[in-house]
């Protein structure tokens, strides 16, 4: 912007105004990243300097320490934990089944209403429909008590099957399908493909970037999963990382496990994050997609 | 290859009458084209050969089979669509091979079958590219070659050229004449564009608001018009239609302004008869002599180079279209005396609409 | 709105249906009208007999103080959190939609926190705002503010505003950069030509034309202040001090879990349902009609 042409005295203001976006934004970003620096840097020390509140803005000694207790043993010094090895392994079944089983029985429920006329479709659409008003949370006591009643309490099933009918992708496969070319359909039909081999051969593969910008958020969406588990789970066998470390924090007194408490939330954080960045593209695909 | 029979096939949309009965056996290696305008149940017609669509009334027989319930696959049919319909997340090869594959059809024959429908339509270089990667007339031509490698009974088109540029089109149109005139394999071709029926046609069958108006090569469409409809549609500019009457004595026909021209073979029978009168444009010419014509304002000169439109007013108001080769003789403002060649006249019933046969 | 070409089959349809439906059926339709069932009836101490009491558990919670205090709170939280975040996220996106350098960077620096738990995210604000670890909860307190967010109930809930808007950001962040750049560069620069200077021609042009974003972004942030944010809450100060925090998910939580009270939390989740879906039938009127009009 400002180059030979603006000299004179406009063009350190200018600079300056030019500045200001980069300004907030840098402050926007620093807001975001400080409470992970500290984590970050508080996993690296020992947990009497956290506890006494004086954690140093560099990092400590205590890595490898703190990493592999917290990874594979189950106490610490004041309490007993579930290992992060374990918890991770937990949030990563219940994600990845949630992710998985609702992409699944989206995209098949997608196909059969927007590839088939039969009876009582639209009865079926509509209660589909409906899921998308009723957030678990919102009916939370009740589906627990069906859970409870199937036995499905401390089970990898009662975590993720009562999370995984989704309207929400069922609507956007429908709308990916409303898309697809009559003509294409046709070609497939003359050249003798029958709907499952439509489905096998031609749609699942041109639903891929759908599929996957699905699975971005949804697993996002499993591995944050927070009311549900921490009712359906009572064995510390099955707790997932979320649950796992606010029960390691309790009533937040200074006398805790600090340095593990924060490496284990580290180590929560890493799976999704990752996810999020290294699939930037599908990721938003599928947040601003899923949205319309 | 086959013979394709279409025995009264008729089909209702609920109440509405899309195909109301329409007959025609095509012969084993001929080249049908359905020509009509947009709405007149072309493609409809041609999606329940191909099975696209369900059979209301009547049957189609293919080979020999009725084919009425069957799936489109076990019609042994192939057909090109419009916008090409290629699977876009194939190869070029694999676009071709699907149909065969889904048949069972062994790896090494796919191969020779593809590699041979590549060399027809030099398509070679293209085998491991997506759909995406090539140019129209690639793609349309991708399409063709699906339908070869199957080697059906009868190829069935739809519009494949409307969605290319005038260039390529004709280009195309010529490469379709050579395929099907090598592969001698029976072909029905819908389109709306006359100059596509007229070049690639053995026979034409025109259609409009669901019926055949008239079925036939295309030279027979153009010089005998079964209707006032085949007429106007048929020939650019269009035949001009005027309203007259049969003389007295039957040997001519009689125009509004009082000009008698005479008839080919005399109409005895239809003596005082109205009927509508067809010229085409290019049938009228300058009368030297001025004599048994009518006198033409000229309004309008549209020179075209190789020849030259004239649109007239004949003196009771009636429009008149002229078409005279080479450039331009006369000029707006200007009376012409025309007259008709011989023989070129068209008589058709001023109720039904169809052709008066001598 | 259906597909013209279709496939013939009249029993496949339904097999494909089926896990979606048995799900939904098993899941979702079953608990929510068994909710709507003990809304209206009151059980004997041993649960053994049901009495039908019309509207008895609405007027009893309703009419409870606590309960239209935990009303009152949850407006509090859901409208702050909502206009917060949305707020912050609305600055960030217009500056890093404009052509400056390093927009790509700022964008993937700000969009990771959607990927946190509600529930993480409130513990590293509490790693930074504790009284006792919190490097700033110790400074506010050397400064000679009395900062305690686990004993006083203002404190507490600012926190919780504050953690859980803190991780809607990058949400809404992501909807208004794309509800930016779907506005026509055309139009903005018109408006440049007319001589509008950037703040104004975002209040009067960008502003305007981002409303169905901003409308959308409100309510699928009431909706994550409502429901999701039970995390939050449950991470940092468990509803308390007192029930200065207690949101209307956390209190069915308490009643329903904790009490074992199921009248009255099937009441309250039949009254948050129908929040619910206003808040969902609100959207999808609105949205249905932006596609109308577009
Ligand atoms: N699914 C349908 N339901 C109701 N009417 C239909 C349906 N499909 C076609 N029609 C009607 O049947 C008639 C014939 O349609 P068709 O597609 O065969 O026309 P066409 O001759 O191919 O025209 P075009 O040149 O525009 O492709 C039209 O009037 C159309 O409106
Ligand atoms: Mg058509």
């Amino acid at each position: 912007m400002s180059n030979e042409h603006t000299a004179g005295p406009h063009s350190v203001g200018r600079r300056l105004i030019d500045l200001v976006p980069h300004i907030v934004l840098i402050v926007g970003v620093l807001i975001f990243a400080f409470p992970i620096y500290v984590t970050l840097i508080g996993s690296t020390w020992d947990a009497a300097t956290i506890g006494r509140g004086s954690l140093p803005m560099t990092p400590g000694g205590e890595a490898w320490t703190n990493y592999s207790q917290a990874w594979s043993e189950s106490h610490g010094e004041r309490a007993s934990y579930t290992p992060v090895r374990l918890m991770l392994m937990n949030s990563l079944i219940m994600a990845l089944s949630i992710a998985v089983g609702k992409i699944a029985i989206s995209i098949l429920s997608a196909y059969a209403v927007a590839f088939f006329r039969f009876p009582l479709r639209m009865v079926f659409f509509w209660m589909i429909f409906i899921t998308l008003m009723l957030p678990v949370e919102v009916r939370i006591i009740p589906t627990y008590k069906v859970v409870a009643d199937l036995g499905m309490i401390d089970s990898y099933a009662g975590l993720a099957i009562p999370l995984i009918a989704s309207a929400t992708a069922t609507l956007l496969f429908r709308q990916f399908f409303l898309t697809i070319p009559d003509e294409l359909v046709e070609a497939a039909k003359i050249d003798g493909a029958g709907p499952l081999r439509f489905f096998f051969d031609i749609l699942l593969p041109l639903s891929k970037t759908n599929i996957a910008a699905l699975f971005v958020i949804l697993f996002i969406y499993g591995w944050n999963q927070y009311l549900w588990p921490l009712l359906v789970t009572n064995s510390a066998d099955m707790e997932t990382i979320v649950i796992g470390i606010t029960k390691m924090i309790g009533t937040g007194e200074a006398a805790n496990d600090w340095n593990l408490i924060m490496a284990t939330t580290v180590m929560a954080m890493l799976p999704p994050v990752a996810v999020v960045v290294f699939m930037q593209r599908w990721f938003i695909k599928g947040l601003v997609d899923s949205e319309k | 290859m086959a013979t394709v029979e279409i025995k009264n096939v008729r089909k209702s949309y609920g109440p509405v009458e899309a195909i109301k009965g329409i007959d025609i056996a095509i012969q084993d290696g001929e080249f049908l084209v359905l020509l009509g305008p947009s709405g007149c149940g072309k493609s409809t017609l041609l999606r329940m050969v191909a099975g696209l669509e369900s059979i209301t009334g009547g049957q189609v027989v293919i080979g020999g089979r009725v084919v009425n319930d069957l799936e489109p696959k076990d019609r042994d049919i192939a057909m090109v669509f419009q916008n090409y319909a290629l699977y876009p997340h194939m190869s070029v090869f694999d676009n071709m091979a699907y149909g065969l594959k889904i048949r069972g059809v062994d790896k090494a024959e796919i191969e020779s079958r593809v590699a041979k429908a590549a060399e027809i339509l030099e398509l070679g270089r293209f085998l491991t590219r997506r759909p995406s990667q090539l140019s129209g007339g690639q793609r349309q031509r991708v399409a063709m070659g699906r339908a070869i490698v199957r080697e059906p009974a009868a190829f069935l088109f739809d519009e494949p050229l409307s969605n290319l540029d005038a260039k390529l089109r004709t280009q195309m149109r010529i490469e379709i004449k050579r395929l099907q005139d090598r592969l001698g394999i029976t072909s029905l071709y819908v389109t709306h564009d006359q100059v596509e029926a007229m070049t690639l046609a053995d026979r034409v069958l025109v259609m409009n608001h669901g019926v055949a108006e008239q079925i036939g090569t295309p030279l027979e469409v153009y010089q005998r018009p079964a209707s006032l409809f085949v007429a106007g549609f048929i020939g650019s500019p269009p035949m001009n239609v005027l309203d007259a009457v049969i003389d007295p004595s039957g040997q001519g026909v009689m125009m509004p302004g009082g000009a008698l021209l005479p008839l080919a073979r005399p109409r005895p029978n239809d003596a005082n008869r109205p009927v509508k009168l067809g010229i085409r444009p290019e049938h009228l010419a300058i009368n030297e002599d001025g004599l048994d014509t009518s006198p033409v304002l000229v309004e309008l000169v549209e020179a075209l180079g190789a020849d030259t439109v004239v649109y007239g007013r004949l003196p009771d108001g009636e429009p008149l279209l002229i078409r005279m080769s080479g450039l331009p003789s006369c000029t707006e403002g200007d009376r012409l005396a025309v007259a008709p060649q011989p023989g070129a006249l068209h008589l058709f019933d001023t109720a039904t609409g169809r052709r008066l046969e001598d | 709105m259906q597909r013209r070409v279709i496939f013939d089959n009249k029993l496949l349809p339904y097999l494909l249906l089926a896990p979606q439906v048995a799900v939904t059926l098993i899941f979702f339709i079953w608990p929510a009208s068994q909710a709507v069932w003990q809304s209206v009836h009151i059980q004997d101490a041993f649960g053994l007999r049901s009495e039908f009491v019309w509207f008895e558990n609405f007027t009893a919670i309703l009419s409870d103080p606590n309960y239209v205090g935990t009303l009152r709170i949850t407006a509090v939280f859901s409208l702050s959190v909502a206009v917060l975040s949305m707020a912050v996220a609305l600055l960030l996106a217009a500056l890093a939609d404009a052509k400056i350098k390093g927009a790509a960077v700022y964008k993937t620096l700000l969009i990771w926190p959607y990927a946190l738990a509600p529930a993480v995210a409130a513990v590293l604000w509490m790693f930074i705002f504790n009284p006792e670890i919190g490097s700033l909860g110790r400074l506010l307190n050397a400064m000679g503010y009395n900062w305690d967010y686990r004993l006083n109930g203002d404190q507490a809930l600012t926190m919780v505003i504050l953690a859980a808007s803190w991780k809607q950001v990058s949400y809404n962040f992501i909807f208004f950069l794309a509800g930016l750049q779907a506005i026509p560069r055309s139009v903005l620069e018109a408006a440049n030509i007319d001589g509008a200077g950037p703040v104004r021609r975002f209040w009067t042009i960008t502003f305007p034309l981002l409303s169905p974003t901003t409308f959308f972004l409100l309510v699928v942030d009431m909706v994550y202040a409502f429901c999701e944010t039970f995390g939050t809450i449950h991470a940092l100060t468990h509803g308390g001090p007192g029930k200065a925090t207690e949101t209307l998910i956390f209190r069915v939580y308490q009643d329903g879990v904790v009490n074992n009270d199921l009248g009255a939390s099937s009441a309250q989740s039949v009254l948050l349902m129908v929040i619910l879906i206003v808040l969902t039938t609100i959207q999808f009127r609105f949205v249905e009609r932006k596609v109308h009009y577009s």
